[in-house]
């Protein structure tokens, strides 16, 4: 079923087809053990999702726990620096710092409603982490969180927070050591533990149910947001890309209006050009990453290529089905920004509005601030994902400041 | 080679009462130059037939040693192409029917029908795609099916007794029991996981049953013939591959072992 769409776009698409796809992206490429327990997934999902008490309880945890809604706050000082109107969806204010933790508690309490004893999660910029190991803590399950080595080393207050709050995180050294390979191996743990444990997918990414799932709990951020506007329009909805679930959770509600445009920004890395950057869309080609079919960063033989990012949230090769489709149909456009750029654009909202971004945010301010003339006027809603926090040691290396 | 050849063996190895023994070894291994002859060596120890491991940059369903065996392979220039003449010239060199193990990224960036062309072409006797089940298998069991090749579906521990029906249905050329759960590699013990299994899809179907995945050791080996027509090992000759001073004696040997207790 699809919802109505305005002209010149494709329609965005209510759910996945029952083959987990949308169009021709997302789709179940998984090993046969963990198939049953995919469509066990979906089937509880929907049902959960169907169920007003589930609906509600997650609500409640949303508002009483996780500290919502976030405010839409008026960046005048941005605005003024930018000749743009600029409103953030202040994300960063979620418990645990980022839209993560929406995503890991509708999750952590469906395991708990499907009678699994344990959650594990992987994560690049530790902030799922974090949320998984704190929905775990809540709920009272057992949790194990994979980690690229790489990311342990430039997130390591996350990691800090991680074990604080009770989780084993599990260092992994396989390829580049970052958030693509701890996908690997956390799929590596549910395929052994499946009968007990619940994979808590951090971003719209995976086999089917898993992209589809991850957009229902984020589109939060987009209802939320389309309230907080009490009917003033927008003209444009910023959002940065790595897996997607920030942009997706907040394009969701906006995607197929003629007057909205979406943007989703991903990294650059060096440079699109010297081939280290994570522009899945921009720079990649379709094929078969974690379980669906995406765009995704390979060589011409099908081998996944590593990609580059600043950060860690960012830094993966591919993206998340649904965005595959909302490119194809028009619903969204997809741009990137560089390392140097991102850098810059953290610079620029602790300077203007005294609020420190993550790295991945970053990635939006600097798309509004570098694209400011052709947005003079207009009206820029930019989901702030998260906050920088554990960006500091990263960030202070790099301007060489504290 | 085509799919037939897999067809007989397995016919040949129930008139024999005995189980096949189907070595894993990822192409170019334990070094380019050295890994057809590793083949040999296995054939020369009574190997049936080969599944032959594409090294693949992204090996979800393989646990440390065939990751490290991956990557090293890669690491020392090994590309699909090189896969499928190694291929080749194994098929060439010892009559064996071989299989083609990879992931389905790399056939769906070829595109099947070009995938399944190269892999007949090589030789292969059929493919072995680790992530790629039933849901998602139609338009690769089509493209092996023109080109004569057979595809292999899984069934798992987890796999409900209604699904191992659709999966017999498919007529792959012979079904890949998991026999643990989990990702490739030696375990010390063996659950009752893959016992349990084989004997549900030997009520359902009589398409060939080979099974895999955690099992390494002669005495596990053994336990299961029975019950299957063929096993498959590939952690525990890897390893030797990767570690042992003399690899080919090393998987010579361990491959005689695992042989002689099937042909009980």
């Amino acid at each position: 079923m699809t919802v109505a769409a305005g002209t010149g776009h494709g329609a965005r698409l209510d759910r996945p087809d029952d083959r987990g796809r949308f169009g021709e992206y997302g789709g179940m490429f998984a090993p046969e053990t963990l198939m049953p327990a995919l469509q066990g997934l979906a089937t509880d999902f929907a049902e959960a999702w169907a169920d007003a008490a589930f609906v509600a309880r997650f609500h409640d945890l949303l508002e009483k726990y996780t500290g919502r809604p976030t405010p839409l706050h008026a960046a005048d000082h941005l605005s003024e620096e930018t000749g743009t109107t600029v409103l953030l969806k202040r994300e960063d204010l979620a418990h645990t710092g980022a839209h993560k933790i929406n995503n890991a508690i509708g999750q952590a309490i469906l395991a708990t409603r499907t009678g699994k004893t344990r959650l594990i999660a992987e994560t690049g910029a530790g902030q799922h982490g974090v949320a998984t190991a704190t929905a775990a803590a809540y709920t009272g399950l057992e949790c194990v969180v994979y980690m690229g080595e790489k990311d342990i080393e430039r997130q390591s207050l996350n990691v800090q927070r991680m074990r604080m709050l009770g989780a084993d995180v599990v260092p992994v050294a396989a390829g580049a050591a970052t958030l693509k390979d701890a996908v690997n191996e956390a799929m590596r743990d549910w395929v052994r533990t499946v009968e007990t444990t619940h994979y808590i997918i951090g971003s719209a990414v995976g086999p089917h149910p898993f992209p589809w799932m991850v957009r229902e709990f984020q589109r939060i951020i987009g209802d939320e947001s389309m309230c907080q506007l009490q009917g003033e329009p927008v003209d444009v909805v910023v959002a940065c890309v790595g897996g997607g679930s920030n942009a997706i959770g907040m394009f969701y509600p906006f995607a197929g209006r003629d007057d909205v445009e979406l943007v989703g920004v991903e990294a650059a890395g060096h440079g699109i050009h010297t081939g280290r950057h994570g522009a899945s869309i921009g720079a990649g080609s379709p094929g078969i990453l974690h379980g669906a079919r995406t765009y995704m960063l390979q060589d011409g033989e099908g081998q996944v290529l590593e990609a580059h990012s600043i950060s860690a949230g960012l830094d993966y090769p591919g993206v998340g089905p649904e965005h595959a489709y909302f490119a194809d149909m028009g619903l969204a456009r997809y741009v990137s920004i560089t390392d140097e750029e991102a850098l810059a654009g953290v610079d620029l909202l602790s300077r203007t509005e005294g609020i420190i971004p993550a790295l991945e945010s970053a990635h939006a301010i600097a798309w509004v601030a570098k694209d400011a003339d052709r947005l003079a006027g207009k009206t820029v809603l930019i989901n702030l994902s998260g906050r920088g926090d554990k960006d500091m040691d990263m960030i202070a290396e790099k301007a060489g400041i504290g | 080679m085509n799919r037939r050849a897999l067809d007989d063996l397995f016919t040949r190895v129930r008139a024999e009462g005995r189980t096949a023994f189907l070595p894993f070894m990822t192409a170019g291994l334990p070094s380019p130059a050295r890994t057809v002859e590793c083949f040999e060596a296995m054939a020369d120890a009574g190997a049936d037939a080969f599944e032959v491991g594409i090294p693949y940059s992204d090996p979800m369903m393989d646990g440390p040693t065939i990751q490290v065996a991956s990557a090293r392979a890669i690491e020392q220039g090994m590309t699909l192409k090189g896969g499928f003449d190694v291929l080749h010239r194994v098929v060439e060199a010892t009559g064996k029917p071989s299989l083609a193990m990879s992931y389905a990224n790399p056939v769906f960036r070829l595109g099947p029908d070009e995938f399944a062309r190269r892999a007949a072409d090589a030789g292969a006797a059929g493919l072995i795609i680790a992530d790629l089940p039933l849901e998602e298998a139609a338009p690769v069991a089509e493209a092996c099916d023109r080109s004569g090749i057979g595809l292999v579906l899984f069934a798992a521990p987890t796999t409900q007794d209604e699904r191992l029906e659709r999966i017999a249905a498919r007529a792959p050329v012979f079904i890949y029991g998991v026999a643990e759960l989990g990702v490739t590699g030696e375990r010390d013990e063996q659950s009752d996981h893959p016992r349990t299994l084989a004997e549900r899809i030997r009520a359902i179907t009589a398409v060939p049953l080979v099974m895999g995945v955690g099992i390494s050791t002669p005495v596990q080996a053994e336990a299961l013939a029975p019950y299957v027509d063929g096993i498959i090992v590939g952690s525990a000759l890897v390893r030797r591959a990767l570690e042992s001073p003399h690899p080919i004696t090393d998987i010579a040997e361990a491959t005689r072992s695992l042989v002689d207790v099937l042909a009980r």
